[in-house]
């Protein structure tokens, strides 16, 4: 059927309605902001992320102590005098990742390693005391990390990394 | 309806597309060239604005479902961080619950405009019935809605409203009983039941809006009614299309309706619900008034109006459910309260009805406010059995216009005729 | 024409009168005093002195009974609240002995409190609580500023929709704490309830909790900060309670302020777009 009623559509395009349809857009793009910050960690979650304090008397060597940190897993380990030894003598310049072991613990305190307990692929957590380096061994794709953490083998692209920590005292350290 | 012009795929990809889902061409045809009466008033944008509010519950609801937790003993707990802790999460909570009521307002408004205009008329009977059942859908979900912040009113007013269905015990013994244990999923209301009450109040939304797409398909099949209540007689001289014409005065009703929604959402969110719900559920203390939120306040008020359970029960599913039958209690064969003078005294007279209904809903069930609210469910119930149909037969309508393009040449010529007023739509 | 306006306004007068008669005949207690709060209103902000004074009396003497469980150590630093410092703030919850664990024993233990955590309740549940107070346990108080209101009646609750009042709950909690006042001669009193002239039925289980002076409003100069008397006290207390039901309510006003400032300015253009665009379209004939 033919078009009687004319297409009000402005052959000169009209200020006023540009000027309508943007400030519409604006006011739809800030409604749209508070729908994805609440998506964001909240104030308590924040909020709850204190430093926890960890006594390490108890961890006999060899043994690695599992904890949490804001949700995240955390490997104490606490390194024998062999496993301090392979992991200082690697060629760092060969690593994919290339970090000394002594950037990787705290001076003088050699024996303890504090390093995230997720792989560096795809978050799984990988097995102590195992793979080819004796360190970590990921089950999920195979990523072999040596007795400082560091990736060696497999898809991972970098080393288990670090969570701020300090010693209070020779048997005592904060994690965050 | 026919509608103002027919989309033609021009581009490839166009053509592809529509030989394969003519979705630009059903867009086309529903959202752009459909024929809206030209004399529709601004009570005609509140489907408009219903649309909008069914798209913010449900974008709103989905994110609060994000931090809510259904559980008995965490629910009042996590809508506190909800307000406290969630990002925006006080805005996003108190546009649901202020939302609810805006939805209600304007549903409200729409019903009544539909009720003053004879919208219900043939050819618009299923048209009307589906909109009855997008307004029980509503009321289910609102009061579902209400239950989740475990608050006191949430707790009693399930309570509440759960026991009714206990009265069709007088019926069949046991019956009753057998449908009120099976909502609660226990012996009282308890996490079961509000567990079952947010699935449900999660899902009934998407099944509103189905029955909102086919509102909308039947409306665009029958073409909208008009002031007039004339029919559509020639497009081109009764319609405009509904792009830009009907899309724009839709635009101008919702802005100005969210400028009502932000002043209560931001500086009264608080004045449509109940200080009680702030108060964690306790089943050991019945709060010393249980009061519905304010857009069930008719019926509760019709419920308590009849001293028999049962009758009360029935007289409340009544009220809403004879709103089906609208369409043949009215017996005139003219649509428009404009057209209808003695007809529009008792539509006003119904609209304060209820409005004084829900007033009393409020109030205590006691003496004076308990035999008014009986007053005035006879008067309820009379309009549509009584009033309607005899009003019908014995009214003398007033002379309608010939077209609609008629009516609003008339009406520009009486503008024009005191002073040289500018043109308006 | 005439005739239906005229039967029209009828109707609604009658409405109107049938709204407003009854409400004359309110069935409740006295209505609370309207304070003038700093917080009511569109622009109303909280008074961070006020708050920190409030505190102070909920500290010292509400918070050995009642509890503020849904109030963080960390909220009371944060924007639109008392404004304590980070640092007070750490002290603060230094103070107080909060259990945690279970440790790797598996017993649960206590340790210093942390900014993050909730503020203590006096009674470990309920129950205790109850048991405490001669069968009835005190309220918790997060929320008490909107959970508690009285009747406005008609038709002065349609203008608080315009005048946006909403500050029931901090008169009502004002108006409690001053509202232990002498019995009338004939009020039968029962044992353990105390009279109260703005408690609904006037019989309340809490005995009176406040006196002139009883808390040191001395600042750092050794003057008092703000009157030492039961009505300061109370309107200070009223408007911390209001802050912890609503901590937010700053940044809901700020923002509401922009949101309709906005929504004007939008509704101006989409109008007179409109009227661009109807303009345009001719007569039908």
């Amino acid at each position: 059927m033919a078009e009687t009623v004319p297409s009000a559509e402005p052959t000169r395009r009209d200020f006023l309605l540009i000027a309508t349809g943007a400030v519409g857009a604006v006011g739809a793009a800030a409604v749209a902001w508070p729908f994805i910050a609440q998506m964001q960690p909240d104030a308590a979650t924040i909020a709850a992320g204190a430093p926890v304090e960890v006594d390490l008397t108890p961890v006999a060597e060899g043994q690695i102590l599992k904890l949490f940190w804001r949700g995240k897993l955390i490997f104490v380990r606490h390194r024998t005098k062999a496993e301090i030894e392979s992991a200082a003598k690697v060629d760092v310049a060969s690593l994919r990742d290339p970090q000394p072991d002594s950037a990787r613990v705290k001076e003088g305190h050699a024996q303890w390693l504090v390093v995230y307990g997720n792989c560096t692929h795809l978050g799984c957590v990988p097995l102590g005391h195992q793979g080819a380096y004796e360190g970590w061994f990921c089950p999920c794709h195979g990523s072999v990390f040596d007795t400082s953490g560091r990736i060696r083998q497999g898809p991972a692209p970098t080393n288990l990394p670090i969570p701020p920590y300090t010693f209070v005292s020779d048997s005592k350290i904060t994690i965050g | 309806m026919e509608g103002h012009s027919v989309y033609v795929p021009k581009s490839g990809f166009t053509k592809w597309l529509e030989a394969r889902l003519p979705i630009i061409s059903l867009t086309h045809s529903s959202a752009v060239a459909y024929p809206v009466p030209r004399n529709l008033n601004y009570f005609w944008t509140f489907g408009a604005i219903l649309t909008m509010m069914l798209v913010v519950q449900i974008v709103t609801g989905v994110v609060l479902a994000m931090h809510y937790v259904p559980n008995a003993k965490l629910a009042f707990a996590s809508v506190e961080a909800i307000m406290r802790d969630v990002n925006f999460g006080w805005l996003l909570r108190y546009m649901h619950a202020n939302g609810a009521s805006m939805f209600f307002i304007a549903v409200y408004i729409h019903i009544f405009r539909g009720m003053y205009y004879g919208s219900y008329k043939a050819p618009r009977e299923v048209l009307w019935i589906l909109g009855v059942i997008i307004f029980l859908l509503m009321m289910a979900t609102a009061f579902m809605g209400y239950v989740l912040p475990w608050g006191q009113m949430s707790f009693w007013g399930a309570t509440v409203i759960t026991n009714l269905f206990s009265a069709f015990d007088e019926i069949i013994p046991g019956v009753g009983t057998w449908i009120v244990t099976l909502l609660w999923g226990g012996f009282a209301v308890d996490n079961p039941t509000l567990n079952r009450f947010f699935a449900l109040h999660y899902l009934l939304p998407f099944m509103l809006a189905g029955v909102v797409g086919l509102h909308i398909w039947a409306l665009h099949h029958v073409g909208q009614n008009n002031p007039t209540g004339v029919e559509v007689k020639n497009i081109c001289k009764d319609t405009v299309p509904f792009t830009p014409y009907a899309t724009v005065k839709d635009a101008v009703g919702v802005v100005f309706f969210l400028i009502l929604f932000a002043w209560f959402l931001f500086y009264i969110p608080n004045f449509m619900g109940h200080a009680d719900n702030y108060i964690e559920a306790n089943p050991s203390v019945t709060p010393a008034h249980i009061v519905p939120e304010w857009y069930f306040l008719p019926f509760y008020a019709i419920l308590r109006a009849i001293p028999s359970k049962l009758g009360g029960v029935l007289a409340m599913f009544s009220a809403v459910l004879i709103l089906a039958f609208l369409p043949w209690l009215d017996t005139s064969k003219v649509r428009s309260g404009n057209y209808r003078p003695v007809f529009r005294v008792f539509f006003w007279l119904f609209v304060a009805a209820c409005v004084v209904l829900g007033w009393l809903g409020a109030k205590p069930a006691e003496g004076g406010y308990t035999l008014a609210a009986q007053i005035l469910t006879v008067f309820y119930f009379s309009y549509f059995l009584i009033i309607l149909p005899l009003l019908g037969l014995f009214e003398t309508p007033r002379q309608l216009p010939g077209s609609i393009a008629e009516a609003v040449l008339a009406k520009k010529a009486k503008r024009a005729a005191p002073a040289d007023a500018s043109v308006n739509g | 024409m005439k005739l239906t306006k005229l039967l029209t306004a009828g109707v609604f007068t009658v409405v109107l009168g049938a709204l407003s008669a009854p409400a004359q005949a309110s069935e409740a207690g006295p209505t609370p005093p309207s304070v003038n709060w700093s917080f009511s209103g569109p622009f109303g902000k909280f008074d961070p002195q006020q708050l920190q004074r409030g505190f102070k009396v909920y500290r010292e003497v509400c918070a050995a009974c009642h509890s503020l469980k849904y109030v963080t150590f960390r909220n009371l630093a944060e924007p639109g609240g008392p404004l304590f410092t980070a640092g007070q703030v750490k002290a603060l919850a230094a103070e107080y002995k909060v259990q945690d664990g279970p440790n790797d024993a598996g017993e649960m233990f206590e340790r210093p409190g942390r900014p993050a955590d909730h503020w203590p309740s006096p009674f470990p549940n309920d129950n205790a609580a109850a048991a405490a107070n001669g069968g009835k346990a005190p309220p918790d108080l997060s929320l008490m500023a909107k959970a508690r209101t009285y009747e406005r009646g008609f038709p002065t609750f349609v203008f608080d929709m315009f005048t946006q009042f909403a500050e029931q709950g901090p008169d009502y909690i004002h108006a409690l704490l001053t509202g232990y006042v002498e019995k009338p001669k004939d009020f039968n009193l029962p044992d353990g309830g105390t009279y109260n002239k703005y408690f609904p039925g006037h019989v309340i289980a809490m005995p009176k909790p406040i006196n002139d002076g009883q808390v040191d409003y001395k600042g750092p100069d050794g003057k008092p900060q703000a009157p030492e008397t039961v009505d300061q006290y109370a309107k200070d207390v009223a408007a911390f309670l209001m802050w912890t039901a609503e901590p937010k309510m700053e940044a809901r006003k700020a923002l509401g302020f922009r949101a309709i400032i906005f929504l004007i300015l939008l509704a101006g253009l989409t109008y007179f777009a409109k009227k661009r665009i109807w303009k345009k379209l001719p007569d039908p004939a």
